[in-house]
Formats: C-alpha cells, structure tokens, sequence
C-alpha cells in the first residue's frame, strides 16, 4: 500500500474513532440531563447507597489520572530517558483522565447547576474542599509541564515543573483516598491506610492505562515497541500490582484483628454475595494473580500482547476493588447501636441493595469516552507519540 | 395612652360627664388588651433580625423505657410538621423508630433516632461548601441555597439522619423549604423554637418519651434530669457531644 492511500484510510479511522468517542460522551450527558430533570429517582442510588456508579468510575479515572503521570515523573524526577520520552504523553493522559473523572462527578451532582457554588464556597476542612483546589492546581501545573517539554526554549524548567507535578499528585491522590479515610462512622472506611493505599492503586491502574494506550498508538501507526522498554515497563507495572495486593492485605489483616470489624469482613470476604465474588474473582484472580502469572512468565512476559493482555485485566481489576470499595462499603449497614440488633423503616441494619440503572452507567462511561476523546485529538493534533532515542536508552541500560 | 391626652385636655377645660366616660372606657380598653398584647409579643419567640444564641445549647432527652414498639406519632407529627411521607429507600426520612434487640440478653428497646445535633457535626467537617452548618443555639441544619448534593455528609454521618431530596416535591409547607438535588434532615423543627414552640415530634408524643429544652440552662428540666439519671450518647466513641440523649439504654 502506498503512503497516499494509507493517509487516506488512517484519516477515516480516526474520524471514525472521534465520532464513536463523541457518541459515548453524548450519551453520557443526556443520562445527566435526565438524571438532572428526573432527579436521582431514575438511578440505583438510593439514601442507602448514596454514591453509585458514576463515583466507581469517577474515582477510577482520576486515581488513574495521577498515576499515569507517574510514567513522566520517573523521566523527569528520575532522569530516566525511556520515561521521558513518554512523558508528554503520560501529562496528556493525566489531564484528560483528570477532566474525564470531574465531570462525572460534577454530573452527578444533586445540583450540578451549582457549580458555580462549589468554586467559590469553600469549607477548609472539608477534604472534599480540597480536594477541588487539588484538582485545579493538578490542572494547571501538568499543563505548565506540558508546556517546559514541549516548548525547545523552556526544557531548562522541564525537570523542575516534572518536581512540583510529582509532588502535587501524591497530595492529590492522598486528598482522594482521605475522602474515604476520614470517614469515622463507616467500618469500610475510617482508615489512614487508604491515602498510601490509594496512591499504591494509582501507580498500578495509571500504569496500565497507559501501556494500553501506548500499544494502541504503536499498532495505529504501525510501530512495535521495543523489547527492552516492554520488559521494563511490566517488570514495573507487576511491582505495582504486588504493592496493590500488599496494601489490600494489611488493610483486610488490620480488619481481622479487630473484633467491631469482623462482621464486615465476613461480609466482604466470605457473605456479601456480588461484593465477595468481585473480590475475589474480580480484584484477587483477574485484577492481581492472573496479570502478576502473565507478567513475571519467563516467555508470556515478553509478548507485547500479553502485556497488553495483562494491563486490561488489571483495569478489570481496579473497577473491582473500587466498587468493592465504594458501593461493598456502603452497603453495609452502618452499626449505630454495637451489639444489638436493629431494625427500622430506613434499613437499619440490613445489607443495602444496590441495582444501578442505564443512566448512571452511561454518565460514567463517558467519563472515559471524554478522557480518549481528548486524548485521541490532542495526540493527532500535538506530537505525543514516544519518539525513543536508543543510544540513550542502551546507556542507560548499561549503568544500572 | 389615650387617657394621657384625655386627662391633659380634663386640666385645661371643664369637666364634661362625655368626655370623661370616654376616657375611661379607653383606659380600661387599652388594661385588657395590653397582657394580650405582651403575650403575642412573648409568643413570638426571637424576633428574624436577632441571631441565635450561643448562650443557648437546644436538646433533647428521649426515654426509651416510656417509648412504645410500634408507636409512631412523632414520625407522622414530623411527616406533617416538615412535608414528607413515604417509606421507599428513596423518600426522606428525617425521624425513624428504630427497634432494638440486645443480643446477649433479649433485652428490647423502641427508640426514635434522628440528626443527633453534634457539638463537632461530621456532615459540617466534610461538607465542601459549607452548606451543612451548626447553629449559635447547635441547631445542624443545611443551607439549602449552597447545598450542590454532593451527598457526602450522608457518607459521614454516624446516625444515618440524612437524606437526599430523589426527585421533585409538591405541597411543601412554606415555613419548611426543601428541593430535589439537596440534602436535608432533622432541624429540630427551627421554625416552630424560633416561635416558643417545641418540636413537632415532642408535641406529638402521648407517652412523653420526648423531653426539649436548654442543655445550657442549668434550671431547665432536660439539664435536671440529665443531672440526676444516666443517659446514654449514641455513638460516645465518637466524642461527638450529641444534643440529643437517651434514658434507658
């Protein structure tokens, strides 16, 4: 096939990709327009559960916003080459998750109307406050990093806009597992082991959106990714998996010890019916022991598929642990009285039902059709594609 | 006041018998009307310019032992008093009976349990607006004009007391505003204390199960008897400083 005509068909699959993303995130604001005039009625969220799926895919995408950044963080904060010729792309990543995740939430308001409210409200001890602060600052200061790598005459600044990125995303990601941390009544919750957790969590779904979307630019193009960089990546994406999987057992051990928790362990671990089976089968077999067996595989390991493979199932994973997180921690029933048992016209002490609606489902779809979407036309607009320098790369290599 | 100007004008001219008599069917008009006058003026509680004290801390005591299972008049008195019904796990329910089993001794209760008022309110620690605010007198209420429905103070609320407004509402009572998107809960019925009333749900109770009054006030009758008889915070552990107590749990 010549170049022309090439040009041509890659032209047409790229609209063709924009107007599919356009579609999904259509159909995602019109679920919040309904959701809006009908009020939450029209949802499965109820005074029960009160944070739905929109929140499982919102929390998603922005954990995964900040650890996609990672990839530039290694290149910049770390100095090394490989990262930093991805790092252009990881800022894209992180911005367009980042907004993907916000408007989510932001639709899912009670009254999204008011936006305009939580902008200029502010309660300073609220980690839901600052959390909006985070987001903004995240915002602009990968922005100003974009602009030192892309920009010849600022690559003197890269290294430290790359500092202050890093530091601001653990904050942030701290910020967003306090939301659930600070939460004292709820036995899920309540914990200051969901900050670092949740930080560990970032690393390993941001990760491997990222090598996903790498594999799909390089197969786009027609490219192959080098074999060195591959093995690197998912020696590093396997440690964050591992990681996910030690902090989710300290927080279960820590649990376990304490009598008032046991209940709500059984309930997660061995009772809790579709919470059970998504930890287990979801998070534990397919999100943790399947891609770690896939990606540590002496010949697995090294296929590009695999790897790829490997990063979708740890996507699989992540949605859930967080909905095990989310929705399994809401839906049991908050121990007002310990010891007794209770019972009431508001679902006392019973587990909550949660049955989630075509709304809700495609308002947090199209959280993730806004960030490709974004990504999808800044990438053929701007030049994001990892351009790798292997002299540097082989250099490196070598002094490790 | 009449009679002043009655008795000016009597100094100056004659006597007249009219005159007189009118004078004083004024003055004993104005002695009958005056207690009447006073007691609408008590009746009015705190006047809408003057801000709540925090000399003031409103409260409730509830004993259990008086409540009975399956009694619910202070959850229709509160449906009516604030505007809602319905049970579904959508519908507001801002005072619910919650029945108690312990589980060691058989031992029941039958309990109200509503917005436990905190003296540190978690739903105001989280809110990132600042729409969930304690009052002067430690009143929590929401401001519905910056509540955007995050619903986060219902994650933080140890009690359960609030709920999320799931779709439009009608026939709202004026004195008592809500909205679909907002949160809303107990105001321990704010617009009836600002009027010398006491809460609906107290009122309501035939069994007197449900005492209000001052926590502040060291002569009032909840601080009497939380004095003299143990009561119970739900949720101690939480050091939350509830406004409302439990006698018989």
């Amino acid at each position: 096939m010549n170049f022309e005509a090439f040009r041509k068909i890659e032209e047409r699959a790229f609209y063709a990709l924009v107007a599919a993303l356009g579609l999904v995130v259509l159909a995602g604001l019109g679920s919040a327009y309904y959701m809006e005039t009908h009020g939450h009625v029209v949802t499965g969220m109820t005074n029960q559960i009160v944070w739905g799926l929109p929140h499982v895919f919102a929390v998603f995408l922005i954990v995964a916003a900040s650890g996609v950044l990672n990839v530039a963080s290694i290149g910049s904060v770390f100095g090394k080459p490989m990262y930093k010729a991805r790092a252009p792309l990881s800022g894209l990543l992180a911005i367009a998750m980042l907004a993907g995740g916000l408007t989510v939430l932001m639709l899912d308001l009670g009254r999204p109307d008011r936006l305009i409210v939580a902008m200029t409200h502010f309660n300073f001890k609220s980690i839901f406050a600052l959390n909006v602060i985070f987001y903004t600052g995240f915002f602009t200061i990968v922005a100003i990093y974009l602009w030192t790598m892309m920009e010849r005459k600022m690559h003197g600044y890269s290294k430290y806009a790359g500092f202050a990125a890093f530091i601001w995303r653990l904050a942030l990601t701290t910020a967003t597992g306090s939301i659930f941390g600070f939460l004292v009544a709820r036995q899920a919750y309540s914990s200051a082991v969901l900050a670092p957790m949740f930080i560990i969590m970032s690393f390993s779904y941001g990760l491997a959106v990222f090598i996903i979307v790498q594999s799909f630019m390089y197969a786009w193009n027609g490219m192959k990714i080098d074999p060195t960089i591959l093995r690197r990546m998912k020696n590093l994406l396997a440690t964050f998996v591992a990681a996910v999987f030690y902090f989710t057992l300290v927080y279960h051990m820590t649990n376990l010890y304490f009598a008032k928790e046991w209940a709500f362990e059984r309930f997660i671990l061995l009772e809790g019916g579709v919470f059970t089976t998504l930890f287990w089968v979801g998070q534990i077999l397919i999100g943790t022991v399947l891609p770690l067996a896939i990606l540590l595989h002496p010949v697995l390991g090294k296929k590009s598929r695999a790897v790829f493979l490997s990063a979708l199932l740890i996507i699989a994973g992540a949605f859930s642990q967080l909905y095990v997180i989310i929705i399994g921690g809401q839906a049991f029933p908050l121990d007002i009285f310990p010891g007794m048992q209770q019972s009431s016209s508001f679902f006392d002490g019973v587990i909550h039902a949660y049955h989630p609606t075509l709304p809700e489902f495609l308002l947090g779809v199209s959280g993730v059709g806004i960030a490709l979407l974004l990504t999808t036309i800044a990438v053929r607009v701007l030049h994001f594609i990892p351009q790798d320098d292997f002299r540097q790369i082989s250099t490196e290599m070598m002094t490790d | 006041m009449s009679n002043d100007v009655d008795n000016s004008l009597n100094d100056k001219e004659q006597v007249n018998p009219r005159r007189q008599f009118l004078g004083w069917s004024a003055a004993i008009a104005g002695l009958a009307i005056a207690p009447g006058v006073t007691l609408f003026d008590l009746a009015h509680g705190r006047p809408a310019d003057e801000p709540a004290s925090s000399k003031i801390r409103w409260g409730m005591l509830i004993d259990s032992t008086k409540c009975a299972s399956g009694c619910d008049d202070c959850v229709s008195a509160c449906g009516k008093e604030n505007g809602f019904s319905g049970m579904s796990e959508t519908d507001s329910q801002w005072i619910r009976k919650i029945e108690l089993k312990d589980l060691r001794t058989g031992n029941s209760h039958s309990l109200p349990m509503m917005c436990q008022h905190c003296e540190n309110p978690p739903c105001v620690d989280v809110c990132p607006t600042g729409a969930s605010f304690k009052r002067a007198d430690g009143i929590v209420l929401v401001d519905r004009h910056i509540c955007i429905g995050c619903r986060y103070c219902m994650m933080a609320c140890p009690y359960k007391a609030r709920s999320f407004v799931h779709q439009e509402i009608e026939n709202q009572n004026p004195d008592v505003p809500r909205g679909k998107g907002c949160v809303e809960a107990c105001t321990l019925c704010v617009q009836r204390i600002d009027n010398d009333l006491q809460p609906a749900c107290v009122e309501a109770c035939s069994s007197k199960a449900m005492l209000f009054g001052d926590l502040n006030d060291p002569n009032s009758e909840i601080s009497k008897r939380i004095a003299t008889s143990a009561t119970t915070q739900v949720r101690a552990d939480l050091n939350l400083n509830v406004g409302i107590r439990y006698q018989g749990i």
